[in-house]
């Protein structure tokens, strides 16, 4: 069977979705960071596969931005992480409840 | 089976499974390792899509840079398996369902749109050289806002990133 654009779309989706499973199922902020690294980089080859189903330029040119605003996430996410660790000494999320008191 | 297509299994055996790495496996380590090899598989998808650019950017920015910081974050805060919270596993299974019922429906959604091989000659869409006229002629505007986005991005790190000056002052 070819490789079809309909095996790139299923294969982002599964990324996508284990993504959402790991987002949900742990406590660790750091890990759930790296689901949310996971499912841009699925949207990112989802829009990679159309790009070439289409002979498109501006999908790469998206994907090249997506990329750009991840890092800038990252950078400051992790900042965040950090100063979170230094006050509680802990990254698990479920201390974070403390902002609804 | 051709090339395209044992190369087109291999990669995503490879990212799916390295995924699933990421999200059981109990060492945050070992996480951003399977992190980096599902960021290498994806990679090799972008070459096998004629898409050479966006490969190397991928590699250098998200394999190189961003997982390299998120390392660096993990050895800083010394986490490891023994100190890593546990949901419980209700909530574990709960997780679990939703994510497969997303899966189930958006398979149901796009199973029946158009199927087209992806196998047609190639094109010169993912070099360098089109991309590039295409970013400075049509895209110049997003191009420098987002080195704005960066530089905001960078003080907002440092400034959040820096101790308590009254914290510190109180340390010494």
């Amino acid at each position: 069977m070819p490789v079809s654009s309909t095996h790139y779309l299923f294969l982002s989706l599964l990324l996508f979705s284990i993504g959402i499973m790991g987002t949900l199922t742990r406590r660790n902020a750091v890990i759930i960071f790296m689901c949310i690294e996971l499912m841009l980089n699925a949207v990112n080859l989802l829009l990679v596969a159309f790009s070439r189903m289409y002979a498109d330029v501006n999908a790469q040119l998206f994907v090249f931005f997506i990329m750009v605003v991840a890092a800038a996430e990252v950078a400051v996410g992790l900042a965040i992480i950090v100063m979170m660790y230094r006050k509680v000494q802990s990254v698990d999320i479920n201390i974070l409840n403390r902002l609804k008191h | 089976m051709d090339f395209y297509s044992i190369l087109f299994w291999v990669l995503s055996v490879l990212a799916v499974g390295c995924a699933l790495g990421v999200i059981l496996s109990r060492n945050p380590v070992h996480s951003v390792l399977c992190l980096i090899l599902t960021f290498f598989a994806i990679s090799g998808h972008y070459i096998l899509m004629n898409a050479q650019f966006l490969a190397i950017v991928n590699i250098i920015v998200y394999a190189g840079a961003i997982m390299v910081l998120f390392l660096f974050v993990i050895m800083l805060m010394n986490l490891n398996a023994d100190v890593e919270p546990q949901k419980g596993h209700l909530i574990q299974l709960a997780g679990v369902v939703s994510g497969g019922i997303l899966f189930l429906v958006i398979l149901t959604a796009v199973k029946d749109v158009k199927n087209q091989s992806m196998e047609m000659p190639t094109t010169p869409i993912g070099l360098i050289e089109n991309l590039g006229k295409e970013l400075f002629h049509k895209y110049t505007l997003p191009f420098e806002i987002s080195s704005v986005l960066f530089l905001s991005a960078m003080i907002g790190a440092v400034i959040i990133g820096k101790k308590d000056p009254a914290a510190a002052h109180a340390e010494n």
